[in-house]
C-alpha cells in the first residue's frame, strides 16, 4: 500500500497532464490548474524540508565532532543570521536587516566564490587541456577561436584581416553552425530519453524515485 | 629544451598561475585598454526586437539567477531595463530563483535613476515563486493568481500596471536572464512553444552554446555572458560594468590560451623525451 498509493498518484497526475495538453477543456483544464497549484505549494514546502534537513545534518555533524565540523557552525550561523531577521525582524522587504545582509554579505560572498573559478580554470588549462589525439587537438583549436573570438581581444589580434574574416566572425560561426548542430542532436536524443523515462515513471515501471528497495 | 626547466615549469606551483590571473584581471580594470567591441548577431537581434516594440508595451522579465552569476547577468538586466525605460515600455520583473527577486530589486533601482518612471505604474517586481516550469505555465492562466502580491507584499491588484495585465495575452515580450535551471529553455518551451509569445534573454557565457539551437526562431535574441552584456551596453550607447570588464576578460582569456599552449609544448617535449627513452628519474 505504501508503494501503491504514490504509484496511483503518479499515474493519474502524469496522465492528466498529457491529456490536458491535447484536450484543455473541462475537467482536464481544471485538473491541470489544481495540480499546478499543488505543485507550487509542494515545491515551497520542499524548500522548508531542505532547510530542516540541512540543519539536522549539520547539528549532527557538530554533535559528533566529525571532520571539519567547525564549518557547520559557520553554516548554521549564516542560516540563522539570514532567517531570523527575514522571519521576525522586518521581513524581507527593502531596507530591512535581511535586505542589508543580502546586498552586502550574501551577494559579494557568492560572487566571490564563483569568480574563483577563473583561477581554477587557468590552472586546469595549464595542466589538463592536452592535444593528446586529433579530436582533442580540433577541440582545442575550436576552443581557442571561441575563447578569443568571444572577447574583444579576438578581433584586435586579427586586425590585419579584412572585415568579416576576423576572429569574432569565426567564433560566431562555430557557435551558430557546428555547435548548434551538435547541441540539437544532443537535445533530440535527451528529449526522446525524457519521454521514455517519463512514460516508465507514469506507468510504474521505473520506481527508483520512490526510494528504498 | 633543458630538462630541469621543463620539469620545473611542468609542475609549477598553481599559486603562481593564480598570481598571473590576478594581475591579468586587475591591471586592465585599473588601466583600461579600450579594446574595440562589436555586437554579435544574437545581441543585435534582441536589441532590434525591444527597439521595435511600441511605446507602452509590456515586457515580462524573469530574473532567473543568483549572486554567483550577477557579474554576468546583472549588467545585461540593467542594460535591457534601461533600454525598455528609454523606449517607454513597462517592465514586469519576477524570479524563478529565490535570490533573483533581491537582484531584480537592485537592478530596477539602478535602472530607474535618470528616468521618469514610477513603481507600480511603469514597472513592478513580483518577486520569487517556487515551482519552476509550472509557474511559467500558470502565468498563461492568471498572473494575479500566481503572484497575488509583489516582492514587498503589496497587492498586485492595486497596481495600475497590473490591472490590465492578466495573462500572456497581455504581454508583448518575454525575457529570461538565465543562469541555469529553471531558466530560458523552460520559457522557450512554455511561453514561446505553448503560448506563442516572443522570447529573448540572456545567459551565462558557459550556457550560451546550449541556447544557440533555439536562435533565431524560438529565441529572438540572446546575450551570452559578460560580452553579451557589453554588446548590449554598446547598442544602447550606455557604458556600464560589462564594458569596463571587457578588457580584463580579454586579457584573462588570452592568458588561458597562453597557458594551454605552454602546457601543450611541455607535454609534447616530455612525450618526445619518453619516446627516446630519455626520462629523468
Amino acid at each position: 500500500m505504501r508503494r501503491d498509493i504514490p504509484l496511483i498518484i503518479t499515474f493519474v497526475c502524469g496522465l492528466t497532464m498529457i491529456v490536458q495538453f491535447f484536450i484543455p477543456h473541462w475537467p482536464f483544464g481544471e485538473m491541470k490548474s489544481y495540480f499546478q497549484q499543488s505543485y507550487m505549494i509542494i515545491a515551497a514546502f520542499a524548500m522548508i524540508l531542505g532547510i530542516c534537513n540541512l540543519t539536522k545534518l549539520h547539528l549532527k555533524k557538530i554533535r559528533d565532532k566529525r571532520s571539519q565540523w567547525g564549518y557547520s557552525i559557520v553554516l548554521l550561523f549564516g542560516l540563522a543570521a539570514m532567517t531570523i531577521p527575514g522571519l521576525f525582524i522586518g521581513g524581507i522587504k527593502e531596507d530591512t536587516i535581511f535586505d542589508f545582509l543580502f546586498r552586502n554579505a550574501h551577494v559579494p560572498m557568492q560572487a566571490t566564490m564563483f569568480s574563483l573559478l577563473a583561477f581554477f580554470v587557468a590552472s586546469a588549462s595549464y595542466r589538463a587541456f592536452r592535444a593528446r589525439t586529433l579530436d582533442a587537438a580540433l577541440l582545442l583549436i575550436a576552443g581557442f577561436v571561441v575563447i578569443l573570438g568571444r572577447a574583444p581581444i579576438g578581433d584586435s589580434i586579427t586586425w590585419f584581416l579584412p572585415e568579416g574574416y576576423r576572429m569574432s566572425e569565426f567564433a560566431n560561426w562555430i557557435m551558430a553552425v557546428p555547435n548548434t548542430a551538435g547541441q540539437r542532436a544532443i537535445m533530440m536524443g535527451s528529449g526522446l530519453g525524457i519521454v521514455a523515462t517519463s512514460l516508465r515513471v507514469i506507468l510504474g515501471i521505473e520506481r527508483s524515485y520512490l526510494g528504498g528497495e | 629544451m633543458n630538462h630541469g626547466i621543463v620539469d620545473k615549469l611542468k609542475s609549477i606551483d598553481r599559486r603562481i598561475i593564480f598570481l598571473f590571473v590576478a594581475v591579468a584581471v586587475v591591471v586592465p580594470l585599473l588601466y583600461p585598454l579600450g579594446l574595440p567591441l562589436k555586437a554579435s548577431p544574437p545581441s543585435r537581434s534582441l536589441y532590434r526586437e525591444i527597439e521595435s516594440l511600441q511605446s507602452g508595451s509590456v515586457v515580462l522579465m524573469a530574473f532567473d539567477y543568483d549572486p554567483a552569476t550577477d557579474v554576468e547577468l546583472g549588467p545585461m538586466s540593467l542594460a535591457i531595463i534601461r533600454h525598455c525605460f528609454r523606449k517607454g515600455h513597462n517592465v514586469i520583473g519576477m524570479a524563478l530563483w529565490p535570490q533573483g527577486a533581491g537582484l531584480a530589486r537592485t537592478a530596477f533601482a539602478q535602472a530607474a535613476e535618470g528616468y521618469d518612471v514610477e513603481y507600480g505604474v511603469d514597472y513592478v517586481n513580483l518577486g520569487f515563486k517556487a515551482g519552476s516550469i509550472v509557474v511559467i505555465d500558470s502565468l498563461g492562466k492568471s498572473i494575479h493568481e500566481s503572484f497575488p502580491k509583489d516582492v514587498d507584499g503589496r497587492p498586485v491588484e492595486d497596481m495600475p500596471l497590473m490591472r490590465n495585465v492578466r495573462t500572456y495575452a497581455d504581454i508583448d515580450f518575454v525575457m529570461s536572464m538565465s543562469a541555469g535551471d529553471p531558466g530560458l529553455p523552460f520559457w522557450i518551451m512554455i511561453a514561446q512553444g505553448r503560448y506563442g509569445k516572443k522570447v529573448g534573454g540572456g545567459c551565462t557565457a558557459v550556457s550560451a552554446p546550449m541556447l544557440y539551437p533555439y536562435y533565431p526562431n524560438q529565441l529572438v535574441g540572446l546575450l551570452g555572458g559578460m560580452k553579451g552584456a557589453a554588446e548590449y551596453e554598446l547598442l544602447i550607447n550606455t557604458k556600464g560594468a560589462a564594458t569596463k570588464g571587457m578588457d580584463a576578460q580579454s586579457i584573462a582569456h588570452a592568458l588561458i590560451v597562453f597557458f594551454v599552449i605552454v602546457g601543450n609544448i611541455f607535454y609534447f617535449v616530455s612525450k618526445r623525451r619518453e619516446k627516446r627513452g630519455d626520462v629523468r628519474v
